[in-house]
């Protein structure tokens, strides 16, 4: 138990709780963001324009293979030096984990959709609907229940990566850790420990919730 | 008509095209640099500390020499914004950390806030990392740059360093019983360093005969202090002298050695107006003993009384050589 007493400390757990909630409030608009993001990518890859498609091509592509740190930089300090386009360290953090966020969950959202038989709509068609009433009545539906266990699972990937943006300096769960082990260095040597706990505490109570609604999900939809 | 527009067309076509190769280029690089910069950031926290020396700064931020479409703010627009915008070190007590109410303070942060009321504005402080000194500065994220930031040729490239306010060299700790008074009394004898800081290198320079027992952390290099697998341990003054007051039975009686590193203020790369205000204020401030107060203020209690400010101070942007 060396060094735990680090945590009693008069203000350590405020100070990780206000971190933390730079953390989910970075993670929360990213992902209520990147569900209108996705939804339009996803409908305009399956769009049948070959222009359209090759530009959502490259777009998933780029966001794909580009670590996501650094296009944090590239956000954060290539815009500033090549267009003067001076985005804070928070905005930065949510511009590309929206666009990595929506580029993901556009290829979800695609692959569901086109796992819809061609055949529904077609007897859609046949019963009268018009095209939008058998998208938004027979084909949506559908697409959003194969849709929702991996986007949580998306949701989840996007709170942890939240953690990289420590490196542009945003006062968030990890950095807010840190601060605190250094400010105790000499009165606390092994509080380190501790303190990452805790850290690795929060993490898991953001994320094990959104864990647990997508394998209720997926158990509840798996009859249907 | 439209003859005279079409050539028209194609010039600012061209124009853009050679605008976006450039931008890509430099985004690329940025990207690049980002990916260098973070490896070794990665490398930096394991060896953390306040060394204003660590081998992760100095690889930091490689070629970021780049013009920058990103212009440092005026005097004028700093005071009309009402806040000066600083990036201190939030995580390297006692130079610049956020302290138990969560509020900023040390030695950089107290010159600061004095820069900042001397404007007759509030700063503004951004946390940073040992890597990410010089780019703030380059995007235009901050107006200056107080993170015990060590002046070295590379670094002057790329950024503008005012007078110094404080300078570091090389302290050796040893145990109480069995002091280390000059460096010559290590002959023979084994000797503590950390790998890749400043010590490690000046000694392997300059005193070839001293053994040297090397380790990748700071905190294995004082456990093996404390294990007595060594007479002693050398890093920067400041370093040890610091660890040597929480830790009683050790001492620190050789404070200056190497070549003296001195730590200045920084801000963008030909901002001259700011850096001569910057400047000016270091030597105003030298006149009422500014430092000196900031020392007994912040550094002090972590280094003790025994320290001599002076090893650590600089008054009026002058250091005295010895």
């Amino acid at each position: 138990m060396q060094g735990a007493e680090i945590l009693l400390e008069l203000g350590v757990f405020p100070r990780l709780l206000q971190g933390l909630w730079v953390t989910v409030w970075i993670a929360a608009v990213s992902v209520g963001l990147s569900i209108p993001v996705g939804l339009v990518a996803g409908w305009l890859m399956t769009v049948r324009n070959p222009v359209v498609r090759a530009v959502m091509r490259v777009y998933l592509d780029f966001i794909r293979i580009m670590p996501q740190l650094a296009l944090l930089f590239i956000a954060y300090y290539g815009l500033a030096r090549a267009w003067n386009w001076n985005v804070d360290a928070t905005g930065a953090c949510v511009l590309v984990f929206v666009l990595w966020g929506g580029a993901e969950l556009g290829d979800l959202v695609r692959g569901a959709l086109l796992s819809i038989p061609q055949v529904q709509a077609e007897t859609a068609y046949m019963l009268g609907m018009t095209s939008w009433q058998s998208f938004s009545r027979v084909i949506l539906p559908q697409t959003l229940r194969r849709l929702l266990p991996a986007s949580v699972n998306l949701a989840t990937r996007i709170v942890k990566t939240t953690s990289l943006a420590v490196l542009l300096g945003v006062v968030e769960v990890i950095k807010v850790g840190q601060q605190i082990i250094d400010a105790n260095r000499f009165q606390y040597p092994t509080g380190t420990l501790w303190v990452y706990g805790v850290i690795f505490l929060m993490y898991f109570i953001v994320c094990w919730p959104l864990s647990l609604a997508a394998r209720a999900l997926e158990k509840r939809w798996a009859n249907d | 008509m439209t003859d005279q527009t079409n050539p028209k067309k194609n010039t600012t076509n061209h124009r853009e095209g050679l605008i976006m190769s450039t931008t890509t280029a430099s985004k690329l690089r940025t990207a690049l640099t980002a990916i260098a910069a973070s490896v070794a950031m990665v490398a930096g926290m394991a060896a953390c500390g306040p060394n204003a020396a660590t081998p992760s700064e100095a690889a930091a931020s490689g070629d970021t020499t780049a013009t920058s479409a990103a212009k440092a703010r005026s005097l004028d627009e700093i005071k009309q914004s009402g806040e000066l915008r600083v990036a201190v070190f939030s995580d390297k007590a006692p130079f610049g950390y956020v302290d138990k109410d969560g509020n900023y303070a040390g030695y950089d942060v107290v010159f600061a806030d004095r820069l900042a009321k001397d404007l007759g504005v509030k700063a503004l402080y951004t946390s940073v990392d040992p890597a990410a000194r010089v780019d703030v500065l380059t995007s235009n994220k901050v107006d200056v740059t107080l993170a015990n930031f060590t002046v070295t040729e590379e670094r002057a490239a790329k950024v503008d360093f005012s007078k110094p306010y404080m300078k570091v060299s090389l302290g050796i700790v040893s145990p109480e019983d069995a002091p280390i008074n000059d460096v010559k009394e290590l002959e023979g004898k084994k000797l503590i360093v950390a790998k890749g800081t400043t010590a490690e290198t000046y000694f392997e320079e300059n005193y070839p005969q001293i053994e040297l027992l090397k380790f990748d952390q700071y905190a294995d290099a004082y456990n093996a202090l404390l294990d007595g697998r060594g007479a002693a341990m050398s890093t920067d003054n400041t370093e040890v002298l610091a660890w040597a007051k929480a830790n009683p039975g050790y001492v620190v009686n050789v404070t200056e050695l190497g070549d003296v590193d001195v730590i200045a203020a920084a801000v963008q790369k030909g901002n001259t107006e700011l850096l001569d205000y910057i400047d000016g204020q270091i030597v105003t401030l030298g006149k009422e003993d500014f430092f000196h107060k900031d020392f007994e203020e912040t550094l002090a209690p972590v280094y003790g009384d025994e320290v001599d400010p002076d090893d650590i101070v600089v008054e009026g942007g002058v250091v005295d050589s010895q």
